[in-house]
């Protein structure tokens, strides 16, 4: 099982690079979505996943899941939503005063 | 007691929330942020010297004990570094009020620049790595506003890349945080270093740790990840790229020093090895982006690359003298890249200009700013008796005595044309004929010069009293060679 999802973890990966070298900024964004969920999933692989066992230890339960990649992983998705709807905004306003979404329009001043 | 590791992070944030009441009363802001930034540095400054004098101090928050529980570990290296952050804070509060503009202030640049410190102040007493990553979310965060704050069109141009470049290395931070966890089951620094010695850093462990100076070294800007960095420290005010310049690339290289001094040291023929050559092509490169450009803010910009190749050189050959002038330079650092970045920007703000080639003369109206940039040039340079010149004597008596001949070279040479870099500035910005330009429109520098003046005494104190810090450096390097020293303190057994 564990095998499964760190190749899906490399697949989340790899279409979030391929994503983040286009050249439209909604893409790019979205490519950054791909990659924190790409993260994500290998954070929660590398905990051991234990077939659906709750990750609390008590008493009378001996097979438990770890909790703590849970706990990281909470804390990490708050972070990239925050910095993705930071992201999109500042797309919002880059493409509006600009007047492109385009990455290589983006970059070209007169003297760069 | 061990409370007081918390309060470098809470007095910062909480001077940022007070600050969010009321945006519009911009008097009342000044007043709060120096308020708050002096007194943050009277109590850094009070546990700096219990920290000094009686061991570290460990928080372990809910008393949870260490390896399972958040904790704050308030050691000598972390201390010092919170403590130059706090005194840079202070100049930048002053600073402030006077460069930046009124709608800029409204729209919270006191609460952003105090979330920043927090932030950073964290992630130097942090003792887990996964809240390294947190505490360098909270600080990106900040720096996120802060460099668009004001909305110009080059502003949102360098923040998209800004973001997107530090989104991806911490994402791939997470990513080395999981492998790491993966292999060695915790979170906790000391356990992990405790836990790596058990194994002797197998080859596994020697690629996950290269994964984690990939991250650093992007967020330190060191060659070949320093492509972002420039550009994006320029656009913004100059406070900003103060704390930017001073603070930011030195969050990065202060965890590539405890990554690399704690966890993965044995190793060191592959990873230390590297870091030295490494160190001398950022020398290299950096010089060469500042002398590229005839941009003052730029070329200041370019000056921390070589900066940092210094400091991961010290850690490169990981012995006494060179890890001491690794921590001076660090500590030297932080203050004379925050000087010198506030003195360009005045420098830009009285020509009117940051080309150098529509500059010229400046000294006859501003004689004080003239004299300031070149003592700041030759403390960055290294000459002596200023704090550059002993770190450099360390770093440079360090790399000769384990027989680096080549490094050292570039080194001294770099060193050299770094003067030349900034002297440039000097040259060709206040040399020459008198301006009639500059007659007619005299700008005042009232309550620019003042932060300025006060950083720089710290270096020059930092230089001229070396005989009094150099014990306390000289502890903190004995320190970080030991790793068991911060496993025991950490761990208690």
């Amino acid at each position: 099982m564990e095998i499964v999802t760190c190749i899906l973890a490399g697949l989340l990966f790899a279409t979030a690079i391929y994503n983040l070298l286009q050249k439209q900024l909604i893409r790019i964004i979205i490519g950054t979505g791909l990659l924190s969920h790409g993260a994500h999933l290998f954070i929660l692989t590398m905990g051991g996943l234990k077939g659906g066992k709750s990750p609390i230890l008590n008493e009378d339960v001996s097979n438990y899941t770890d909790p703590l990649p849970q706990a990281l992983i909470l804390t990490s998705i708050v972070i990239s939503f925050g910095i993705t709807s930071l992201l999109l905004v500042l797309a919002y306003r880059a493409a509006n005063d600009n007047g492109t979404d385009n990455m290589d329009q983006l970059r070209g001043n007169k003297n760069e | 007691m061990s409370n007081l590791a918390v309060l470098p992070i809470i007095i910062p944030l909480f001077a940022g929330i007070i600050l969010a009441f009321f945006p519009t009363k911009v008097k009342l802001l000044r007043a709060l942020t120096k308020i708050f930034s002096i007194s943050s540095l009277l109590v850094v400054a009070y546990i700096a010297w219990q920290v000094i004098n009686h061991g570290p101090i460990i928080l372990e928050t809910g008393n949870w004990p260490a390896p399972y529980g958040i904790i704050l570990v308030a050691d000598p290296l972390a201390i010092i570094l919170v403590l130059t952050t706090n005194i840079i804070t202070v100049a930048c509060a002053f600073f402030a009020p006077h460069s930046v503009t009124l709608k800029q202030e409204q729209h919270y640049f006191y609460s952003f620049m105090f979330f920043l410190i927090t932030g950073v102040s964290g992630a130097f007493l942090t003792g887990d790595l996964f809240n390294l990553f947190v505490f360098f979310e909270v600080l990106l965060m900040a720096s996120y506003a802060l460099i668009v704050l004001g909305g110009d069109k080059v502003q949102l141009r360098e923040s998209i890349k800004y973001v997107l470049i530090n989104l991806f290395s911490s994402m791939l931070f997470v990513t080395a945080v999981a492998f790491l966890y993966g292999v060695v089951g915790t979170v906790n620094m000391a356990h992990i270093a405790e836990r790596v010695q058990e194994v002797d850093q197998k080859g596994i462990l020697t690629t996950i740790g290269l994964l984690f100076f990939f991250v650093f070294a992007t967020k330190a800007a060191l060659f070949p990840l320093f492509y972002w960095m420039p550009k994006s420290y320029i656009v913004p005010n100059p406070v900003i790229s103060a704390l930017f310049g001073a603070l930011l690339t030195k969050v990065g290289i202060y965890s590539i020093i405890r990554v690399f001094s704690l966890i993965f040291i044995y190793k060191l023929d592959m990873t230390h090895q590297m870091f030295i050559w490494i160190a001398g092509l950022s020398m290299i490169f950096g010089i060469l982006g500042a002398f590229s450009t005839n941009n003052v803010k730029l070329i200041i910009a370019y000056n921390i690359i070589p900066a940092i190749g210094f400091i991961i050189m010290g850690i490169g050959v990981f012995e006494q003298d060179a890890v001491s002038g690794a921590v001076y330079y660090l500590v030297h650092d932080m203050i004379i890249k925050a000087v010198l970045f506030l003195i360009v920007g005045v420098v830009a703000y009285v020509a009117g200009t940051s080309d150098l080639r529509k500059m010229g003369g400046l000294i006859h109206y501003y004689p004080v700013l003239g004299w300031l940039l070149f003592v700041s040039a030759f403390i960055l340079a290294g000459i002596p008796p200023f704090s550059g010149f002993i770190a450099k004597l360390l770093l440079l008596k360090g790399t000769l005595a384990n027989g680096e001949i080549a490094i050292t070279i570039i080194a001294l040479a770099s060193s050299l044309l770094i003067l030349y870099s900034v002297m440039k500035i000097f040259i060709k910005g206040f040399w020459g004929e008198k301006n009639s330009k500059y007659e007619t429109e005299k700008k005042s520098t009232k309550g620019l010069i003042g932060p300025i003046i006060f950083l720089l005494t710290f270096s020059v104190i930092l230089g001229i009293g070396a005989e009094f810090f150099y014990p306390t450096i000289e502890g903190i390097s004995t320190y970080l060679l030991d790793p068991e020293v911060y496993i025991d303190a950490v761990l208690k057994e």
